[in-house]
């Protein structure tokens, strides 16, 4: 056992919260060589403040940013530099908001929305994941549809709407427009992460004698936990857009209906609560995907 | 009777804009217990060597024959060892040392207390639970030679498996290594393009040329003081002179 000792230190546990960085909790971080914490060195615990500070001037900014818009707007449609018709102002939008909400039309159309894309992206990355894996599984059906895919993905997808109406009729067609949006960038981002996955610990499994389904099982599909989570995603985002569209098209509620009606009627101040609440509620959607995915990746291990 | 043997193994691979030969009319033949070490140029097919061994690829002319029998596929009693450990991430240091046992449907039970022997032998009982992220690349490596271990292979193939590892950490391991593997009784065959690593730890070395590469020189090394650890046998007087006789034959085969 001659100097095991000299070989066992811990490289450090990596704790870093993702791609935004130095974020608040650099402090926490700890590396070999170090000061450990308590005896920080004078200039470091000088980084650490002068960080903090820069972080609480960039979130200071970003409020200040949106009261200064918000504020801009109600002035200029209160001594109509613009025409509060067309425009709106916020605090239309606000007691509007609340109007709706207290009459629990707002929950409803939001529910609605949510609902529908809550299915349309469970269908698209099921559906994606499959498609998928029998790109990876032959690579011949993969070289086959790589030209189809190229088409499907650049043509604009809205297209297909009157499609999607005659043929899934006025409720399921919005679905249809979700997944037709979502499911081709999911398709290709999936396939390219399942490729790039490990090529090496594929040899290494060719080498044990895996079979292909243990290579998908034990290898790549966990070595693609960070490209499902990227694909997850960007498919939330997409797929609302593809209700949203969906709902444009026909629906009898929903968000897109919400600012769809409030158009025709010329309501501004609806058509803005509804603008509005879909940008808190993509927020959340994004948030929640993400979220999602930072515990998969914890649990994985993987960056 | 030889425990790999390959016989006038020729292999080409084939690109839509060449046609590339690797190895021409390769003869080798390894005894049970040996400790065989493949040097030669980069690109001189010393990987293909390998890959033809663990019936990963199969020779365009020849034959390979594994305890007599011709090769078809990946033998299980043929274990590889690459470049890079390859550990998955996801996976602690147990779970990472049980996949070929997992993957051959082996008995997992067995399998389990053979692992955690060797790594309590192989000084990993502490990191048992571990994610490879935790561990030094020295230990990574070991790991993967463990992971190796754990389906009792007779026949042990490593393709440069120090050359991702810093200096130190490369000398050091590969005392383990060769520890590990004289212990355990295993046939080997090392593919290195360190010569002095070579003649360290080998019995015997074989000299490729370039590509198309082929077995140009077949040294025994023998140490009078024995078989000392690679380290100790880069100490010898005998080391500096089986450098120079084999660097006369390398070299020729250099390109810069």
């Amino acid at each position: 056992m001659s100097g095991f000792e000299r070989d066992t230190g811990l490289r450090p546990v990596a704790t870093s919260r993702g791609p935004e960085g130095v974020d608040g909790t650099a402090g926490r971080r700890e590396a070999p060589g170090t000061h450990p914490a308590g005896s920080r060195s004078f200039l470091y615990e000088r980084f650490l403040r002068e960080q903090r500070r820069r972080l609480v001037r960039i979130r200071l900014a970003r409020w200040f940013l949106v009261a200064a818009l918000l504020a801009i707007w109600e002035a200029a449609a209160r001594v109509h530099w613009v025409d509060p018709m067309l425009t709106s102002m916020p605090s239309h939008i606000a007691s509007s908001f609340w109007k709706l909400a207290s009459e629990g039309r707002l929950g409803v159309h939001a529910w609605v929305t949510l609902k529908e894309t809550g299915i349309g992206f469970a269908i698209s990355m099921g559906a994606g994941l499959l498609a998928a894996v029998a790109l990876w599984w032959s690579s011949f059906l993969s070289k086959v549809l790589e030209p189809y895919l190229v088409v499907l993905n650049a043509l604009p997808k809205v297209a297909l709407g009157p499609i999607f109406y005659l043929w899934l009729g006025d409720r399921l067609s919005i679905y249809g427009m979700a997944v037709a949006i979502s499911i081709v960038v999911t398709v290709m981002m999936l396939e390219s992460g399942f490729r790039e996955a490990g090529r090496g610990k594929l040899k290494l499994m060719e080498a044990l004698g895996a079979t292909k389904w243990q290579m998908l099982r034990l290898a790549v599909l966990p070595a693609s936990v960070p490209h499902i989570v990227a694909a997850m995603k960007v498919n939330i985002g997409l797929t609302l857009v593809g209700v949203i569209m969906g709902e444009f098209l026909s629906s009898k509620a929903g968000l897109g209906f919400l600012i769809l009606y409030g158009g025709q009627v010329f309501q501004m101040d609806l058509v803005m609560t509804g603008v509005a609440l879909l940008a808190l509620l993509s927020i959340a959607l994004y948030g929640l995907a993400a979220f999602a995915g930072r515990v998969v990746q914890r649990k994985y291990h993987v960056e | 009777m030889a425990q790999i043997e390959l016989r006038r193994v020729s292999h080409r691979y084939f690109t839509w804009k060449e046609e590339t030969e690797t190895l021409r009319d390769v003869d080798v033949s390894v005894e049970a217990g040996e400790f065989v070490a493949v040097v030669g140029p980069s690109g001189c097919g010393k990987s293909t060597f390998l890959s033809l061994i663990a019936g990963l690829i199969r020779p365009t002319a020849g034959e390979v024959l594994l305890f007599g029998e011709p090769l078809r596929g990946p033998s299980r009693r043929v274990g590889y060892m690459l470049q890079h450990d390859h550990l998955f991430e996801w996976r602690d240091v147990l779970q990472n040392v049980l996949l070929g046992a997992e993957v051959r449907r082996l008995d997992l039970r067995r399998a389990r207390r053979r692992a955690l022997d060797l790594l309590e032998r192989y000084g990993l009982s502490n990191f048992v639970r571990h994610t490879p992220g935790q561990l030094s690349g020295g230990m990574r490596q070991r790991v993967a030679l463990i992971r190796t271990l754990v389906l009792e292979p007779d026949v042990l193939l490593l393709d440069e498996p120090f050359s991702a590892l810093d200096y130190q950490t490369r000398l050091f391991l590969g005392d383990e290594v060769s520890r590990i593997l004289r212990e355990q009784g295993k046939t080997v065959v090392l593919v290195t393009h360190d010569l002095s690593e070579a003649i360290s730890m080998a019995d015997r070395i074989l000299v490729m040329s370039r590509r198309p590469g082929t077995v140009t020189a077949d040294r025994r090394i023998v140490f009078s003081a024995g078989r000392p650890v690679p380290t100790e046998a880069r100490r010898q007087p005998e080391f500096q002179e089986y450098f120079n006789r084999i660097w006369e034959e390398l070299r020729e085969h250099v390109r810069v």
